[in-house]
């Protein structure tokens, strides 16, 4: 029962990533692929939770944890990009 | 290690020495300390010649590479003995030559001296060595040494292009003769000469005895400057005259020679090598005395001359083989023209070296070589004029001179070949003796030429630089005693005869000369009214005749026009071979990454394309294969439209953030592979990258921001397709190929027991494998380190630190 419910959902996990890659894809524009880009990160949270309980293991709980902080940062990153055309401003450099 | 050794090593030594010399006693002309050396080693030669008389031989060795069976073994037999007589002998002279002629305060002496004295090692070394590869490396040496003298005077243009052109000219035949060497030693297993002699029967029959016996030769007739070989030695006269008379008259161009008489016993039973040795021999002397004639530089008509004279010995040794195929040494007139080879070397070596050594003084007081401007000085030069009668009328073969003897023999050796009846001889063997006698009345118009274009004739003081008056006795000294020992060797010509002349010739057919006997060697002046002396008297009234109306048909050279000489195809083919060269790297190194990449590409699948299709390799073996899920059907999808959107994409940051998302869709395919450390990574790793294009991305010049599709290239399309069908198709034979279990299972059950981790990935990374970490490790400290110079280190081009910006 609960294999079949696991499998179900990954399905619809899947459909979902697949309309968000059609909206990566798509665009049109560049703030619409990067909130694809970071709801995609989110679905494979997902699928990956979902993929270690179908395969019986606890060894992918770290890989959870890193894609919702690097998801974070690279949404971030491609926001700052955008706004201010560059991620690490470099005047303290000086 | 013995004194033979000794002997041929002392010109080295003697070398590191001069430059001491040279600074350290400036007021000595550095020449008197040299002088010394080729004095003792040619009374130490000197020595040798009762042991070679009886035709016995010395024999000292010592191991160089045992190993390869190269070791020095110096070898002295009596064309050996021959060789090293004339060049320390006549290297002494020209060194004393040289004292006079060389300036010491203009001159760089020690350079001079440092690689004459080189050049006389070498020589030495080649024709007393009986192992070919030392024979080879001494061989190398004379070219360099040879290189170095000709560009004595390196800030001249001609000079730097005549050694150059002789360089490249004997180092072809130089390495040809290795090759030649090589196969030699293949055949017989041995690098020694003697020993090749002894199955010389055998080497005969042997496949590759003809390749072998070409490359010989090829080293042989470059360095003899046989046709069309001839063309570096008119150049090489833009050495000092000293070099001329030595290296381009009496030793170094005789290294081919010595090396066709040495290898005679090996090759000379075969019909090619009598038609090789002789055919370009016979022509070469017909070739060289045709354009002497037209030669205006004193230089150059001896340059020809030299060329022609060596022709005569090269055929005199080629037609010398037919004594092989008569076993009789008693009444084996066929050795006449083996023995006339011998003799002829000596006498060309004597009469030549005292030429040179005229027109250097003719050069050195008059300023001009030129024989357009010079003539009458024999009021001036008296001596030098002497000299040069003597050493040209025995050039041009006039009793009662040493040439007249040599050249007499030379005509007994062509005409014999009239009645032998092998190779071929009684059609073409008539060639011989004719070429030989037409090259013989343009010898004797050219002998004359350098005489009389001198020293009679109008004096013509306006075309002078200085005013002609005899030359210093010290520069008269050397020429004097050759063209004395012209005049005595033309009149005792047996004092040779079983001295040198026997043992030497008897080296070269060796398989004649039975132990305790002796060539019959006998030279004299008058044999009755021969043929020879018919076709003597026939040179002699043709020759005078044609000198005389020289100035009506002298027009006739000008028909063939510069074009066609085989100068100009050197240069031409020299040009060419450049030119061609160049535009070939131009057509395909294009500086383009795009086409270097294509051509990596495109061997890539023609190379694997191949081995698979001739290999017939592609399997494809079902029988291992995993059940295909849905979700890798899901990921697949997703990827291939991730892939498909970077290349079709607009912008680049599309491209950029579909990239990002084919890395982490293949992190999800190490989820679902089961992969944990690996999925991490990709995950980490995938961010960073990113995240650097973006970078990248930013700091794109404003001007190139094209946002627009990639162009689709039809050639970039098939290649690529290549490629990846090439990889796909590799895999699926890869993997239907397995022939053996996986060692995994090792680290399955060992991981816990013996390296006390759980996590097999790790453990395998930092014990079981921890070097290839060490280095990865290494590789990003290489990488961190680079960007952070490349970022910090700005240096302008005079490598100061530009200002920072």
């Amino acid at each position: 029962m609960l294999e079949t419910v696991m499998q179900l959902s990954l399905v619809l996990v899947t459909i979902a990533m697949i309309g968000f890659v059609y909206r990566l894809i798509k665009g049109p524009s560049i703030p619409d692929r990067i909130v694809a880009l970071d709801a995609i990160g989110i679905t494979l949270v997902a699928m990956i939770a979902i993929l270690s309980m179908l395969l019986r293991t606890n060894a992918f709980l770290d890989v959870i944890l890193l894609l919702g902080i690097l998801s974070f940062i690279g949404t971030t990153a491609f926001s700052k990009f955008l706004e201010k055309g560059e991620i690490i401003e470099n005047d303290r450099n000086r | 290690m013995s004194l033979l050794h000794l002997a041929i090593f002392s010109p080295f030594l003697m070398a590191m020495l001069v430059p001491f010399f040279y600074k350290g006693l400036r007021s000595i002309h550095t020449g008197w300390f040299v002088l010394v050396l080729p004095i003792l080693l040619f009374t130490y030669f000197l020595g040798f010649l009762p042991i070679t008389r009886n035709n016995q031989a010395v024999e000292k060795s010592f191991d160089w590479i045992p190993s390869l069976g190269i070791s020095f073994t110096a070898y002295v037999d009596g064309l050996g003995l021959l060789f090293a007589l004339l060049i320390t002998g006549i290297g002494a002279l020209v060194v004393l030559y040289s004292i006079f002629y060389l300036s010491k305060e203009k001159e760089s002496l020690h350079n001079f001296y440092v690689y004459l004295l080189l050049f006389m090692g070498a020589m030495l070394g080649v024709v007393l060595s009986d192992n070919l590869i030392t024979l080879y490396m001494f061989w190398e040496l004379t070219s360099i040494s040879s290189f170095l003298l000709i560009a004595y005077w390196y800030d001249r243009e001609r000079s730097r292009y005549g050694a150059l052109k002789s360089m490249l000219l004997t180092v072809f035949g130089g390495l040809s003769m290795l090759g030649g060497i090589l196969l030699l030693s293949l055949m017989g297993d041995t690098f020694s000469v003697r020993e090749l002699i002894s199955q010389a029967g055998e080497l005969n029959e042997h496949p590759l005895f003809l390749f072998a016996m070409i490359l010989v030769l090829l080293g042989a007739f470059t360095k003899s400057a046989q046709f069309p070989f001839y063309i570096w030695l008119p150049d090489a006269m833009e050495a000092p005259t000293p070099v001329s008379a030595y290296l381009h008259s009496a030793t170094m161009v005789k290294a081919g020679i010595y090396l066709v008489a040495r290898l005679s016993p090996i090759f000379a039973f075969s019909g090619y090598w009598f038609w090789i040795v002789g055919a370009v021999g016979i022509f070469t002397l017909f070739w060289g005395s045709l354009n002497a004639v037209k030669q205006t530089d004193l230089k150059g008509i001896l340059a020809f001359s030299t060329v022609s004279q060596l022709g005569l010995i090269m055929s005199l040794l080629g037609v010398g083989a037919a004594a092989l195929h008569f076993d009789a040494l008693d009444d084996n007139i066929y050795t006449a023209a083996t023995i006339a080879a011998v003799f002829h070397l000596i006498n060309h070596a004597t009469f030549k070296g005292s030429l040179f050594m005229v027109v250097g003084v003719v050069d050195h007081e008059t300023g001009t070589r030129d024989i357009r401007k010079l003539g009458g000085l024999l009021g001036f030069m008296p001596v030098t004029f002497t000299i040069a009668v003597i050493g040209a009328f025995s050039m041009a073969g006039l009793p009662p001179f040493n040439g007249f003897l040599s050249k007499e023999m030379f005509f007994t050796g062509m005409i014999q070949l009239l009645e032998l009846n092998i190779f071929n001889l009684q059609t073409w063997g008539l060639l011989f003796p004719i070429l030989a006698w037409v090259g013989s009345v343009f010898t004797f118009i050219y002998s004359m030429m350098i005489v009389f274009k001198t020293f009679s004739g109008k004096y013509q003081p306006e075309k002078l630089d200085k005013k002609p008056h005899e030359a210093p006795v010290g520069m008269l000294i050397s020429p004097m005693i050759l063209a004395a020992l012209v005049v005595v060797f033309g009149l005792f010509p047996n004092l040779l005869s079983y001295s040198l002349i026997q043992p030497a010739a008897a080296a070269i057919i060796p398989s004649l000369v039975g132990p305790g006997e002796k060539l019959s060697v006998h030279i004299s002046h008058w044999h009755g009214f021969s043929t020879e002396l018919l076709m003597t008297i026939g040179v002699v009234a043709l020759g005078a005749l044609m000198y005389v109306t020289l100035s009506k048909w002298i027009k006739l050279y000008t028909v063939f026009p510069g074009k066609v000489s085989l100068n100009n195809l050197y240069d031409t083919s020299l040009y060419a071979a450049e030119r061609g060269a160049y535009s070939m790297t131009k057509s395909y190194m294009n500086g383009f990454i795009r086409t270097y990449l294509v051509y990596i590409f495109v061997f890539f699948i023609g190379i694997l394309g191949f081995t698979m299709w001739t290999e017939n390799a592609f399997t494809f073996n079902q029988n291992n294969l995993a059940p295909i899920g849905v979700y890798e059907i899901v990921l697949v999808v997703i990827i291939t439209a991730g892939i498909i959107t970077i290349l079709m994409a607009k912008s680049r940051l599309t491209s950029i953030i579909a990239l990002g998302a084919v890395g982490y869709t293949v992190s999800l395919f190490f989820v679902i592979f089961r992969a944990p450390d690996l999925a991490l990574t990709q995950l980490v790793i995938e961010t960073v990258s990113v995240a650097l294009f973006l970078l990248c991305f930013f700091h794109l010049p404003q001007l190139s921001r094209h946002e627009e599709r990639m162009g689709f290239k039809l050639g970039n399309v098939l290649v690529s397709l290549g490629v990846g069908a090439m990889v796909t198709l590799m895999a699926i034979s890869a993997h239907s190929n397995k022939m053996f279990d996986s060692i995994s299972s090792y680290y399955v059950a060992n991981t816990y027991e013996k390296a006390a981790g759980k996590n097999m990935v790790n453990v395998i990374l930092v014990d079981f494998r921890g070097f290839d970490t060490l280095f990865e490790i290494s590789v990003l400290a290489i990488a961190g380190l680079g960007i952070f110079g490349m970022i910090k280190l700005r240096l302008s081009k005079k490598g100061e630190e530009a200002d920072e910006n």
